[in-house]
C-alpha cells in the first residue's frame, strides 16, 4: 500500500481473455488442485484399490466362463477393465468440483479478471492426475497376472494416453452434472445411472456376438466400445483402426458440446 | 454508442455508478431499484440489517450476480457489457473468507497471484509482502484449518489487494470479529483509501459506518432509504437518544407527552412498550426534562442516554421498525429527506 494506486479511469483495459492467458490461468488452477491433493492424499484411494479390486475380481469371475481359461481373457479384460475403471474415476471430477464450488474461494475466482473457463478446466486437468495413477494400476496388475500385450510397450503408452484423453473429455459431462447439480452426492447418482450401462451394455468385459440383435447394435454404437476396442487394438496388436478415430472425435464432440455450457451454467450459478 | 461514451467520460469521476438496479430471487425481489453515486477516492458505508439486500447489491456490482434491471457502471465499464474490464478494477472480500481452506496462506495467495498474471518468483515476492504487511508471517506455512476468524479475514483482504484495484468492496468486513481485530481492520481500511483505493463496504453497525464512511446509504427491503454524509444522517436522529422508564405504567401517555413538550420531538415507545425512546441533539436539555417531570408528579424507574442503534436509524428514516408498537418519529425524516435522492428522475 506504499505505492500509490493507479486510479481506475486511467487504465487501459481489455473486455476479454487471450488464449494464451486461458491457459496459463488453466494450468494455475491445475497446479491449485495437485496441492489439493497433495494435501489430501486420502482421497487417492479410489484410483487405487478400484483398479486391483475390480481387475482381480472380474477376471477371476468371468475368465473361464468366457475365454476358457483366465490368461487367455486378459487381452479382452484388461483394456475393459481399465476403459470401465478410468471413466468411472472421472465422475469424481463432477462430485469434487460441486464440493469445492461450495466453498467461498470460487467467488473471488469468479471476481478476478481471469479466463472463465479455468477453474473448471484447471480442476479437470489436475484430476488427470488420478486417471494416470488408475491406468498405470490397471496395467500393473494385468501384468502380475500374467497379461503380456502383444503390441509392446510403446502402443500400450499411447493407449494409456487415449484413454486419459478420452476420460477428460468425459470428464466435462459430469463436470456439468456437478456445476447444474444441488448436492454433491446428487452428482454421484446421475452420473452412476447414465454410467453404468454405458459401460456394461458395451464389449468390454464380454464378446457382443451372443446379446440379442438390439442390444448388439446399441453395443456397437456405443462410444465405450469404440474405446474398449480402440484401446485393444493398440495393446493386443499395435494397430491404430477407425475404432481410434472414432473415439477422438466422440471425445473431441463432447468436449466442444459440454465445456461450453458447462461454464455458462457455472457463471449463471450463483 | 457515442453518447453512452460521452455520459461514461463526464462521470469518471463516480468509482461506481448505479441506477435502479434490481434483483429477484423467484418473488421476493432483493434489490428493488437500488440507486448509488461512489466517488472515488471516498469511503462508501452500505448500511442495513441482514437481509436488506446488502450482500446482494455488492455481488451485482463486482460482476457475480447479473442484475434483472437498472444498470451499474465501475468507473465508466458497464458491469454487464464489460464485466473482463470491470473484474480488472475491482477487489471483492466477501462476508465468509473466500480463501482455500485446504492449503496455506502463502499458497493461496500465490495462486492468486499468479492467476492475475504476475511470474512465479513475483508471486512469491509479492505474497511474502502482503502477509508481512497484514501481519500473517508467522502462520505463512499453515493450513489455513488452524486459522481464527480475523487471520482469515485480513488473509482475505490481503488477497483482494494483490492486484493494487482502484475499487474495494468489502462485505461486512468486520462481523464476528472482536474489538482489537476490528480496529485493526477499520486501520488497514482507512490505509488503503490514503493510498488512493475507494472503497465501498457493507456493515450492519453504524458505529462501523460512523468511524469509516464518508457517505452513507442506508438499505432497507432492497431499497436506499437514505443516503447522505455521516453527520447529515446523525443530525436526522439525534446525536443520541434518550431512554426513559415510567414506575407507574399508567403514566405512560403523561410522561411522552411531556418529553415531546420539552425536547420537541416526536417520540416513540419500545416493542416491549414499557420504555419511551426520543432522539436527542442537546444533552442539557435533560435537565429541564427531568425538572419538568418532577413538577407533573411522573416518578421514573429507569433513564439513559445513549447512541442511536440501528434500529433508531431505521425508525427515524424508514419508519417502519421490527416492534409492532413503533412511533415513528416522522418529524425528523423529512429533514433528511431534502438530502437524499437528489439525482433520481
Amino acid at each position: 500500500m506504499s505505492t500509490f494506486i493507479k486510479p481506475g479511469a486511467e487504465r487501459q483495459l481489455k473486455n476479454h481473455s487471450s488464449f494464451g492467458q486461458t491457459l496459463r490461468n488453466s494450468l494455475t488452477m491445475a497446479y491449485r488442485g495437485l496441492l489439493k491433493i497433495k494435501r489430501t492424499p486420502e482421497q487417492l484411494f479410489d484410483v487405487t484399490l478400484q483398479p486391483i479390486i475390480f481387475t482381480l475380481m472380474f477376471t477371476y469371475i468371468f475368465g473361464g466362463a468366457i475365454s476358457g481359461d483366465v490368461v487367455s481373457y486378459l487381452p479382452v479384460i484388461i483394456p475393459g477393465i481399465l476403459v470401465q475403471t478410468v471413466i468411472t474415476t472421472s465422475i469424481v471430477t463432477g462430485v469434487q468440483l460441486r464440493e469445492d464450488m461450495e466453498k467461498g474461494v470460487f467467488d473471488r475466482f469468479k471476481s478476478l479478471p481471469i479466463s472463465r473457463i479455468a477453474p473448471l478446466a484447471g480442476a479437470l486437468l489436475a484430476d488427470t492426475v488420478r486417471y494416470t495413477i488408475a491406468t498405470v494400476l490397471t496395467f500393473t496388475m494385468g501384468y502380475f497376472m500374467g497379461y503380456r500385450p502383444e503390441g509392446g510397450l510403446g502402443y500400450v503408452a499411447i493407449a494409456a494416453l487415449l484413454v486419459i484423453g478420452c476420460s477428460w473429455a468425459i470428464s466435462w459431462i459430469f463436470a456439468f452434472f456437478g456445476v447444474i447439480a444441488r448436492t454433491a452426492s446428487s452428482v454421484q447418482g446421475i452420473s452412476m445411472i447414465v454410467l453404468f450401462p454405458l459401460t456394461f451394455m458395451s464389449n468390454a468385459f464380454v464378446p457382443a456376438d451372443t446379446m440379442p440383435d438390439w442390444l448388439q447394435w446399441f453395443v456397437t454404437i456405443n462410444p465405450i466400445s469404440h474405446l474398449v476396442t480402440a484401446v485393444r487394438d493398440l495393446t493386443n496388436t499395435g494397430t491404430a483402426g477407425s475404432d481410434l478415430v472414432f473415439s477422438l472425435i466422440g471425445a473431441a464432440v463432447i468436449v466442444a458440446v459440454f465445456a461450453p455450457i458447462t461454464v455458462r451454467a457455472y457463471m449463471r450459478r450463483t | 454508442m457515442n453518447q453512452q461514451g460521452n455520459k461514461a467520460r463526464q462521470q469518471v469521476e463516480l468509482a461506481i455508478e448505479a441506477q435502479g438496479l434490481v434483483k429477484r430471487f423467484g418473488d421476493n425481489r432483493a434489490v428493488d431499484g437500488v440507486d448509488l453515486k461512489v466517488p472515488t477516492g471516498t469511503i462508501y458505508g452500505v448500511l442495513g440489517p441482514n437481509g436488506a439486500g446488502k450482500t446482494t447489491a455488492i455481488r451485482m456490482l463486482a460482476t457475480l450476480l447479473r442484475p434483472d434491471g437498472g444498470y451499474a457502471r465501475i468507473f465508466g465499464h458497464d458491469v454487464v457489457k464489460e464485466p473482463q474490464i470491470v473484474r480488472q478494477l475491482i477487489g471483492v472480500t466477501g462476508q465468509y473468507a473466500s480463501v482455500d481452506e485446504s492449503l496455506s496462506a502463502t499458497e493461496n495467495l500465490v495462486i492468486f497471484s499468479r492467476l492475475l498474471g504476475l511470474g512465479r518468483a513475483d508471486a512469491k515476492r509479492k505474497a511474502a509482502e502482503l502477509l508481512e504487511e497484514f501481519g500473517l508471517s508467522e502462520a505463512a506455512r499453515r493450513p489455513l484449518k488452524n486459522f481464527s476468524g480475523g487471520m482469515r479475514r485480513r488473509l482475505d483482504l490481503a488477497a483482494s489487494l494483490i492486484a493494487q484495484p482502484p475499487l474495494i468492496f468489502l462485505d461486512e468486513p468486520t462481523t464476528g470479529l472482536d474489538p482489537r481485530t476490528r480496529n485493526q481492520m477499520w486501520d488497514t481500511i482507512r490505509r488503503l483509501v490514503g493510498s488512493g483505493s475507494t472503497v465501498l463496504l457493507t456493515t450492519q453497525y453504524l458505529e462501523e459506518a460512523d468511524q469509516l464512511a464518508d457517505r452513507i446509504a442506508v438499505i432497507d427491503h432492497g431499497r436506499v432509504v437514505a443516503e447522505g454524509t455521516v453527520d447529515a444522517l446523525k443530525s436526522s436522529i439525534g446525536s443520541s437518544s434518550l431512554h426513559l422508564r415510567v414506575r407507574d405504567s399508567q403514566q405512560m401517555m403523561l410522561a411522552r407527552q411531556t418529553v415531546e413538550r420539552v425536547l420537541r420531538v416526536q417520540t416513540s415507545i419500545s416493542a416491549e412498550a414499557s420504555a419511551i425512546t426520543a432522539p436527542m441533539g442537546n444533552a442539557d436539555a435533560v435537565t429541564d426534562l427531568l425538572i419538568a417531570l418532577r413538577e407533573a408528579g411522573i416518578p421514573l424507574s429507569e433513564m439513559s442516554v445513549q447512541k442511536p442503534t440501528l434500529d433508531e436509524v431505521f425508525l427515524s428514516l424508514t419508519g417502519s421498525n421490527t416492534g409492532d408498537n413503533a412511533v415513528q418519529a416522522s418529524g425528523k425524516e423529512k429533514q433528511v429527506e431534502g438530502q437524499q435522492y437528489e439525482y433520481i428522475h
